[in-house]
This record gives structure tokens, sequence and C-alpha cells, in this order.
């Protein structure tokens, strides 16, 4: 199932067939989100042919489990041939170990770990059962009607909205996909200790609440300001059991959450699993996390073509760290067929210096780990974003973006607060669908986007999270 | 031997005078570092002032004296008092001092160096600003400095013109936390081209295998990192770092300084008991500064601290 992920060849029937193997072998997408070594292999030697393809398919469906780390990337032409990330964790020059030495041990144990309960069947099935049945996985993808037919022109052509409903999972967003994982991760390394950062509170929710379900000791980082913007969200982690640390050194937001759970990480190292939310980070967490969600890709593939016959022609993601939009992505980057767009949050506005846009107006260094664009002053001292949304609200951004934006395969926009929360309101009346903030700076590109599109053209949003969590601060700014 | 060694740093600053006062009036440095690459004699007599790290502890050990090595951060409570600080660490007994470059997200740091480099960058400390201290202060001490710098300051200015650039200001020896072993490729090469020793570290969690790759390329010495954790006071000195000695020492011949946690003329003592060639110093130096309610007793009292932890030494 892992064999379409490379298929290199955009449009040939090799895709078509893989993809419809995909959708038949859909039960065991999530035994196995990864693409296989064998893949990987007929790429490099560049087997395109169908009847190759068909090969690889028989033989990754019956290695159910067996999972690669850094899958090959054929970008554009087929012309290079990449992993992603390599075996020091890089995407092109992107990505790394910049942390204090003491942790390196524990990084390496992390990803050998992840590794082999790739192809640990026990831990494959358990964590099936849990997306599913805990989860609430899948998550649908509903085609948005009065959506699509507010972009529809007076010719009444348009393109067609879908939303990936992430915000149907369980605590209200994606984040749960990679938070479950890791928990049971955590387990499995025999660590009864887990920290983790959060900026908007949802991948604190989701950490406390696997948390809570794994009887796993749970402490939270958080901005003191987020913690004040996001108080529903602090309250329902204290409920899960949770101690919530408030953080007020630097800026009192998500990166000085960040800072501080590695911190508390260098410090509990031994004991203590740290639950990295974004696909962000020292190797391995850009790749694991991605892994994690790549559920979300697989399964709109799928579905996708059970909608429609065919895949998404453009998919749209907030990009804050880049979870959400990597695990909608990762699925389609070697479909270079399907574009791939990334909304940053523009706050105030890209010129006001009053943003969190770190691709479009960042550069390169490293912050937390890892080499990205970030936002920094002509000292290389990091620079306090801005954005009305707090999952947002982050000056660096995963690695894998930054490679995906250099090689052109991404495109990443901005969306200022006033038009994230116009689009807000938007989905709430035309759908009766409460977006987060965050989602809703996807949502608000479609204004920009959707007139550009030919008919027909089907859009497929990640709507990553829902917006009860935002209601407090809405209700600052929106007059109903 | 530290008045010898004044009064040579002093000929050359006399020498170097007209070059530095233009440095220093150009808000950018890269024109001069084209004009010190044309001029090599220039650069090598600054450093040339001073023992390097390497050569320090070569010294010391034939005197069989353990090197005191502590650490403040630059610009607090403001660079002059730093200018100052140096000055006396320098002449109470300090071997090798590191200095703290402030950076807005030093994961490495605990809450006292943390605060300290909030307070420096919210004063408007910058690269430039502690250079140019640097620049004037360098030539009147007798032991080497090293900057204790994250990687993103580095990685802004450019990997080998920040290179260039402390080394005309006579810097000796580089540590960047957050760079461990398989990143350091760029640095290496390019602090080995600019004769900047880039000191290593190794930590309780360090696999044996790996702290002997890390021995094997360190330079100036092996900072060994005495607790599993970021900087700071600690109440004792955990008995692993004894072991982790004896380790190290099996290993390579190379200089071991510890630090992290060291706070107290009985842990200086302790860790030197342990064979340790040096001890690093950090927070309690900082704290002491910070806590200070003038920058003139702050310097008294650092004074008085750094006599106190040296006198433990002998």
């Amino acid at each position: 199932m892992a064999f379409s992920l490379t298929t290199p060849a955009p449009g040939t029937t090799a895709t078509a067939t893989a993809t419809a193997t995909v959708s038949s072998s859909s039960s065991s997408l999530f035994l196995n989100p990864y693409p296989s070594q064998l893949s990987l292999r007929l790429n490099k030697f560049g087997s395109l042919s169908p009847k190759s393809f068909s090969v690889s398919c028989v033989l990754a469906k019956q290695s159910t489990g067996q999972m690669e780390l850094g899958k090959s990337a054929v970008i554009q032409d087929g012309l290079s041939v990449l992993q992603r990330p390599d075996s020091l964790g890089r995407f092109g020059k992107y990505g790394g170990k910049y942390v204090p030495e003491t942790l390196m041990f524990a990084l390496s144990e992390l990803e050998s770990a992840f590794k082999a309960l790739a192809t640990d069947d026990e831990f494959q099935k358990e964590l099936a059962g849990i997306l599913k049945d805990y989860v609430g996985r899948e998550s649908p993808l509903y085609f948005a009607e009065r959506l699509t037919e507010h972009y529809k022109r007076d010719n009444g052509e348009g393109p067609e909205i879908y939303l990936k409903r992430e915000d149907l999972n369980h605590t209200g967003a994606h984040k749960i996909n990679n938070a479950v994982a890791q928990a049971l991760l955590a387990k499995k390394l025999g660590k009864k200790r887990i920290i983790a950062e959060t900026g908007a509170g949802q991948h604190g929710v989701a950490t406390a609440t696997v948390c809570a379900r794994f009887g796993l000791e749970c402490i939270i980082y958080m901005g003191a300001q987020d913690m004040e913007r996001q108080a529903l969200n602090v309250f329902r982690m204290k409920l899960l059991g949770a101690e919530v640390r408030p953080v007020h050194s630097g800026t009192a937001t998500l990166k000085d959450a960040t800072s501080e759970a590695i911190r508390d990480w260098v410090t509990n190292v031994e004991t203590t699993h740290y639950i990295l939310g974004s696909v962000a980070g020292p190797h391995p967490y850009p790749m694991m996390v991605r892994d994690f969600h790549a559920v979300i890709g697989k399964e709109t593939r799928k579905q996708a073509m059970e909608k429609w016959g065919g895949k998404p022609d453009v998919l749209v993601a907030c990009v804050g760290g880049g979870s959400n939009a990597m695990g909608l992505f990762h699925e389609f980057v070697e479909d270079t067929e399907v574009r791939m767009i990334g909304v940053e949050a523009a706050g105030f506005g890209i010129e006001s210096g009053k943003h969190a846009a770190t691709l479009t107006k960042g550069e390169v260094g490293v912050l937390h780990g890892a080499m990205s664009y970030l936002l920094q002053d002509d000292d290389g001292q990091i620079i306090e974003p801005h954005s009305i949304s707090a999952g947002l609200d982050y000056p660096g951004v995963g690695p894998e973006h930054s490679f995906l934006k250099d090689l052109g395969r991404a495109e990443y926009y901005s969306i200022t607060d006033e038009e994230a929360l116009e689009a807000f309101k938007r989905l709430s009346r035309l759908e009766g669908i409460i977006p987060a903030l965050e989602t809703s700076h996807a949502l608000a590109y479609l204004e920009k986007l959707c007139p550009t599109l030919p008919n027909g053209t089907k859009v497929v949003l990640n709507c990553s999270g829902r917006g009860d969590k935002d209601v407090h601060t809405a209700i600052k700014h929106l007059q109903v | 031997m530290a008045i010898t060694a004044k009064s040579v740093s002093f000929i050359h600053l006399q020498h170097n005078k007209p070059h530095s006062l233009f440095r220093l009036h150009s808000r950018s440095f890269v024109p001069f570092s084209l004009k010190s690459s044309f001029s090599p004699p220039m650069a090598i007599s600054v450093a040339s002032s001073t023992l390097g790290l390497s050569e320090t502890f070569t010294k010391l050990k034939r005197e069989g004296k353990v090197a005191l090595i502590p650490y403040i951060t630059a610009g607090d409570p403001d660079l002059s008092t730093t200018a100052a600080a140096l000055k006396v660490l320098d002449s109470c007994g300090s071997d090798i001092i590191e200095l703290g470059v402030p950076y807005s997200d030093p994961l490495a740091d605990g809450p006292v160096i943390q605060a300290a480099a909030t307070r420096s960058l919210a004063r408007g400390t910058n690269f430039d600003s502690i250079l140019k201290m640097l620049n004037e202060v360098v030539p009147e001490l007798s032991c080497p400095i090293a900057l204790f710098t994250y990687y993103n300051p580095i990685l802004k200015r450019g990997v080998e013109e920040f290179m260039i650039t402390v080394k005309e200001v006579g810097i000796h020896g580089l540590v960047v936390p957050d760079v461990p072993l398989e990143e350091t490729e760029i640095l290496r090469r390019e602090a080995s081209k600019h004769k900047i020793e880039l000191v290593l570290l190794t930590t309780p969690t360090t696999p044996r295998e790996r702290m002997k790759a890390i021995v094997e390329v360190t330079e100036g010495f092996l900072y060994l990192v005495s607790s599993i954790g970021v900087t700071g006071a600690r109440s004792s000195v955990s008995a692993k770092v004894q072991s982790l000695l004896q380790e190290i020492k099996a290993e390579s011949s190379k200089p071991v300084a510890v630090g992290f946690g060291i706070s107290k003329p009985e842990h200086v003592k302790q860790v030197a008991g342990w064979g340790a060639d040096g001890v690093i110093v950090g927070s309690a130096m900082v704290k002491i500064l910070a806590d200070a309610k003038s920058p003139e007793e702050g310097l008294k009292e650092l004074a008085e601290f750094t006599k106190s932890l040296k006198s433990a030494l002998l």
C-alpha cells in the first residue's frame, strides 16, 4: 500500500493502479502508514512501468507493518531522487540535530525505538485500534457545498471545496494522531513521565488526554500569555490530570514553552519522553511526527478515489510548525500534479513586522534543534512572532517545509488576523462548522485561490481543528 | 608571569592602535575582515599576546595546577561592568575565562544564565558591542578567553566571518552548546582555519564510544558536563563525575574541565581531587553580578568569590 507514495510518474496508469489498490487495502493504512524500502529501490532504479509497479504492490502488501524511515522523493521530472530525511535527519540542508549533547543519546534511542516499533505488528495493531475506537478515525472528507457555492463565479463555474475533518477527532484537532502514537512509544520505551509544549493548547490537551488514557504522568509547558488566551484549554488539561507549567521567560509564548520543555528533557531525559507536537525540533521528530500524521493524507487519497475517482488537485493547510500540513502533504509530495499550499499567519500584516510568516519572511537559521527558516534579527536573535492564533504563533517552521519551499514543490502564502477572523465567521455561517483560528488561515486563503482555479478543481482543505477554544478570542474582535 | 604577559600585550596594543580604532568606528566588520586577511601579522600579534587554551593547560599541568575557568554573561548588568569583571577575574587567578554571548533562546542554560541573557539583550547588548568591548579589554588580560555562544548568532554572521571577527579581537576558544559532534564539521573547519580552539562537550548520558569520538576532535580541552541537565548551581557534585573522569583519562591525555553545577570552593576542590584538569564555574558568578546592589559591589564580591575558588585549588 505504500507504493503509491513513490509513484514517480504523474498521471500515468501506474498511479491509478496503485491508488486503486490503496483504497482496497484501506484497513491496513493505519498499520503501515509508511512506504517500504522496496519502493525506494524501485524509484532509484527508475522503474516506472506499471508492471514493476504491481509487483511492488503485492510485495508491499505482504509486508504489512514494514516501515522505512525517510522515503524517496522524486521531485519534478524525476530528476532528483532524494531521501527525506537522510541518515543525519536532514531534508536537504534543513533539519539535523542541534541540541545539547545530553540529549543525543535519547534522540538515538528514540529513533531506534521508532524504527523497531514500525515493524512491530503488535504495536501497529494497538495503534490502529486506538486511532479507530478512541480517536474516531477515519475522519470524513466532507464536501462543503455552500462554501463551494460561495466561490462560484457568475457563470456558475468554480472549484469544489472539500474539508478533511480533523476537527472531528477526539479532542478536536489533528494533534491527537501524533500524541497517541508517541504515548504508546513512550510506554514501549519504559518512560512514565511525559512532557510537552503547547501553543493553542490543542497539543497540550491531546497529550494530557493520551496520558490520562495510558496512565502516564503529564507536564505541559505553556507560555503564560497563551494560558491567558487559551484559558479553556488550560482547564481541560488540568481536568485531564496534567500539570500545566506557565512559562514566563522570553515572550511567554510557544517558542519559550518549547525551550522550557527541551530544558526539562535535558534534565530528566532518563525518565521522561518529550511528546513534541509539531514537525519541528531535532531529528527524528520532524520525520516521526510527520509519519504519525501521514494518516491524514492517506485517508484523503482513498476518500478522493471513492468520491470522484481521482486525486485532489489542490491541497490547502495552515502552517505554524506545520504538522497538519505535513500530514496532508506527505502522501502527495511525489504526485507533482497535486498543488500543495501552506498558509502562514501574517498577523497584523507582513510589512508590520508583527507576524508569524516564517517561510514568507524568515531567514535560515537554527532553532529548537533544527535548521530551518526562522524569524530572526540581524544578530541572529529570535524575533517575537505575532498571530491571533496561538497555534501559529511560532518563529520557526518544520524543516521539511523549508525544503519543500526551496524546491518549489509546495507554495506558501500568508493571511492576516483580520482575514482569518472573516473566514472563521464565514465557515460558521456557511457550513455550520466553527473552525479553529489556525484553520481559519487556510480557509481565508480560499478567497484568493478560488477565483484563479478552473471549474471543477478539487480542493482539499485540512480542517485541522475546531474553533470552540477560540470563541473567547473571537468575541473581542467579531460583531455577530 | 602575568605581568610579563601583560607587558607583552601592551606593546601589541600600541602596535595595533590605528587598526583597532578604524575598526571600532566601522559599522560593518566585513571590510575589516578582508583587510586583516591581507595583513596576517596583525591578527597573529593580538592572538599571540596570551597562551591558547591547550597551551594554558600544558603550562598548568607542568606546574601541577588545575585551571580555574569562570563564566560570565556579556552585558549583564552592562558591558562596562563585563569589561571590569573580566579584569577582576583575570587578576584574581582565573586561568581561562568563558564569556557567554547572550541569546534569546538559550536551551542549555538554567534560570540564572537565561535571566542574565534576557536582561543583557533588553539593555541592547549585541554582538558588535561585545566585540568592541573585547577589543578594548582583551589586550589587558593575561588569560585566554573562550566565547560560549549558541549556534544561530554564528550562522547569522556567517561561520567564517564569525571566526575571523572573534580572532581579531583576541578570542582563543569557542564553546557552542547546541552543536553536538555530528553537526560540528563546518564549525571545526572554520575554527581550525582561523586558529580558534573549538571545545566540545561530553555528558553523563554520552555513551563511551561516542565520548571517545568527541575527545578525539575536541580542541583546547574536553568540557565534561557534570550532571544531566542545564546550567545552574547544584548542592553537590555527582559522584559519577569521578568515574567519568577515569573513563576519559583512560582514552585520552587531553585536558578535561568539569562544568555545570559547580558553584562552591568545596565542589572545586572535590572535582580537582578526582583528577579534573580544570573546573568551570558559571551560574554562581553570574548570580553574584546579578544580585549585587551595584556593579561595584558585584565586582568586589566577584573578586572575593574567585579568590576563594582559587585558594581551594592551591
